[in-house]
């Protein structure tokens, strides 16, 4: 009995400690080695041409259509930003994938479908994805695309060209910028670059690579002149979402085990009560008769 | 209290039940509809917008209204509360067809329904999504053998009945493993989205108020479901035994209140209390009229003694739950703008149709609900001579708490045997 009360109480403490465990980062610096690939745009230097938007989909075969959005067609896309009372104040935004390295829709993915690549891109596994469309609602960036027509919908979003990448080029849309807006390279490499824009123009350059820290780093890098949330980025903190959930996926075993054996427990002890009232009633019926 | 025997049970289906039937069938065949025709021509979905009432109602709400089931088994076969058996049954069976309809309302939402079991080999034991699934597979077969012997009973089949009996104990404690880790990662699902979810809802405990907020919805939803068959199928209404189950809710909810209070105020939150905005008001309702409210009223012995007062009472907690899960996962949840299509809103119709028509019938048909000894052989001799009646299905007994000892006589009782 004592010894039951002990382990319970230290499983059960185990249990409870295992719940507040609080918040840590997960390290995935061995997927998100610095030796991994990234692209830096450079918003104050892009002309909004639209070649990246084309090569983009020539890569894929698909009709060159400009569209307003990103769509499951349109996985990369140049807005245009201008202020409100001074319409000479504009910036081009790219928007495609920030291909996190930390991504939320890989963790919330509940096949695999996503995997974040040791070479930086986030890819998807049309194969196995199951349609349930968690990875879009998880991305803070708004990125992965449904194809809403067909009857058997692809979850579609910029894979960073990974096969072009295997084969050892560059993705299309960098290949394709022909101003050097966008560069592709060693992520470390272009976090370096990025900084060594900002100082060489300070006054032209916004003092912030988006992208460094945004939701634990993203492999696409942006600077440009006008504030980032100005252009449609998001304004995020620093900590990758999945080292928000990952403390409580990891509790589940131990939360598992503690409930069963805490039940387990439970049943013996009311189990032993009605035995013992059963005893003593059978002593007292033998008692009256 | 007011002992109502089956006396209308070889009567014509009533109007309520062909109304649910005639819902059904609708909601299936509109299913089969959006199968065919893909979710793009059949919803209200955009890529701003990738979740909708069917993840919100159908799914969320569903398995959090079905929570009543673990904790009712846990009250009965671990607590040994064996006075609550009368409503073990039904409550069990709803629990059984929530978690059905919600699977099945999953497939109908994926965009490949055909590999919703590619999740048992393809792991990520990364996703909230993952974890939920699998318990939801798990449990739903966990429910269906803890409910399988009203069938057996009723086509007297003895050996799958021994295998069941023999099992209870291990299946009730792992639908409580079970249950735990599934209400509560629900909330995990929502964890990874503070970007979405609107400060006043996002919680880093989300998962415990999931929990604890399921554990009460689901204790309200027995008095709900109870009270109203009591008026639709005219079985005994156990007013006692909802009294105490509707005396441990206002624990439950006011430690819902004080956590989620507590994490506003430590997480700074609390600023968005009082900013005057719709959001704010929504909070102020959820908490002040769906769970203040119910404690106070559940916490009045007059409201506890009056079937009607509890049955509203409990509709409150009920509301109160979809209410916080539309306001997490749809309407406090920053995405594109959406409407449910009419396709929508008849398939969602539909699922809760199916659930309360299956109900209707098993109620009818089965021994969902247990009728005294008494009863039995004063009513049911008669009415089986009724051309087209269907055997009686076997009632079992009924241990009150007179007796003393519940175990000594009753190795064989429906109630797993005791050492």
């Amino acid at each position: 009995m004592t010894m039951d009360r002990r382990e319970f109480l230290k499983s059960t403490g185990m249990g409870l400690a295992g719940l507040i465990v609080l918040p840590e980062t997960i390290n995935h610096s061995e997927i998100a080695s610095e030796d991994a690939y990234g692209i830096l745009y450079d918003a104050k230097a892009c002309i909004g041409c639209r070649e990246c938007e084309s090569a983009c989909k020539g890569r894929r075969d698909i009709p060159t259509i400009n569209e307003p959005e990103l769509d499951a067609d349109n996985w990369t896309i140049i807005k245009l930003y201008q202020e409100d009372n001074n319409q000479s104040v504009y910036s081009f935004i790219k928007r495609n994938c920030m291909h996190c390295i930390d991504p939320a829709c890989v963790s919330a993915c509940p096949v695999g479908a996503m995997q974040k690549t040791p070479e930086g891109p986030v890819i998807y596994d049309e194969t196995i994805c199951i349609g349930c469309r968690y990875c879009m609602a998880a991305c803070p960036f708004d990125i992965p695309k449904y194809e809403w027509e067909e009857v058997f919908p692809r979850v579609q979003k910029c894979d960073m060209c990974a096969d072009r990448i295997a084969e050892g080029k560059h993705p299309a849309c960098v290949e394709a910028c022909k101003i050097g807006a966008l560069k592709f390279g060693r992520r470390s490499d272009m976090l370096a670059e990025a900084h060594e824009r900002i100082e060489s123009d300070p006054v032209n350059y916004v003092d912030k690579v988006y992208g460094e820290n945004e939701v634990g780093g993203t492999s696409v890098l942006i600077i440009s002149k006008v504030a980032h949330d100005k252009l449609g980025l998001p304004v995020l903190t620093s900590s990758s979402l999945p080292s928000l959930t990952w403390p409580w996926m990891k509790a589940v075993p131990g939360v598992a085990v503690v409930v069963a054996t805490l039940m387990t427990f439970l049943y013996w002890i009311t189990g032993r009560k009605l035995k013992v009232a059963v005893q003593e009633e059978s002593i007292n019926d033998s008692n009256q008769s | 209290m007011t002992a109502i025997s089956h006396s209308n049970r070889s009567q014509q289906l009533g109007l309520g039940t062909l109304v649910l039937g005639f819902f059904s069938l609708l909601g299936l065949i509109l299913v089969v509809y959006r199968w065919i025709n893909g979710l793009g021509v059949t919803t209200g979905l955009t890529d701003g917008r990738g979740w909708g009432i069917w993840i919100s109602f159908d799914v969320i709400c569903g398995i959090a209204l079905a929570a009543g089931a673990f904790s009712v088994a846990g009250i009965v076969y671990i607590l040994r509360l064996k006075e609550f058996y009368p409503i073990l049954r039904p409550t069990v069976l709803t629990g059984f067809l929530g978690y059905a309809l919600a699977a099945f309302a999953i497939s109908v939402d994926l965009g490949f329904p055909h590999r919703i079991y590619y999740m048992i080999y393809n792991w990520n034991i990364h996703s909230p999504l993952f974890e939920v699934g699998w318990c939801v597979m798990i449990y739903a077969t966990v429910l269906a053998l803890e409910i399988s012997p009203i069938v057996f009973e009723r086509f007297n089949m003895k050996a799958p009945m021994k295998i069941i009996r023999a099992i209870t104990i291990p299946l009730v404690i792992l639908g409580i493993v079970l249950s735990t880790m599934h209400q509560s990662s629900l909330g995990t699902l929502f964890v990874l989205m503070p970007h979405r979810v609107h400060p006043l809802w996002y919680s880093s405990i989300l998962p415990i108020l999931f929990f604890i907020s399921a554990m009460g919805a689901g204790l309200a939803m027995v008095i709900v479901e109870s009270t109203w068959s009591f008026f639709g199928l005219k079985h005994k209404l156990e007013t006692r035994l909802l009294a105490k189950i509707a005396k441990i809710i206002p624990i439950i909810l006011s430690l819902y209140a004080i956590g989620r209070f507590t994490e506003l105020f430590i997480s700074g939150d609390s600023i968005y209390l009082f900013t005057g905005d719709k959001y704010s008001y929504l909070f102020w309702v959820e908490m002040l009229i769906f769970v203040l409210i119910p404690v106070v009223l559940f916490s009045l012995p007059s409201v506890r003694r009056k079937p009607m007062q509890m049955f509203a009472t409990a509709l409150l907690v009920v509301f109160g739950l979809i209410l916080n899960r539309f306001n997490v996962s749809l309407v406090a949840f920053s995405a594109g703008a959406y409407a449910p299509s009419w396709i929508e809103i008849f398939i969602t119709i539909g699922m809760v149709s199916i659930g309360a028509f299956v109900f209707a019938l098993a109620a009818r048909y089965l021994a969902v609900f247990p009728h005294s000894a008494d009863e039995k052989t004063k009513v049911l001799p008669e009415e089986k001579k009724k051309i087209g009646d269907l055997e009686p299905a076997y009632s079992p007994v009924i241990y009150t708490s007179k007796q003393p000892i519940e175990g000594k006589t009753l190795t064989s009782g429906p109630i797993s045997r005791l050492e």
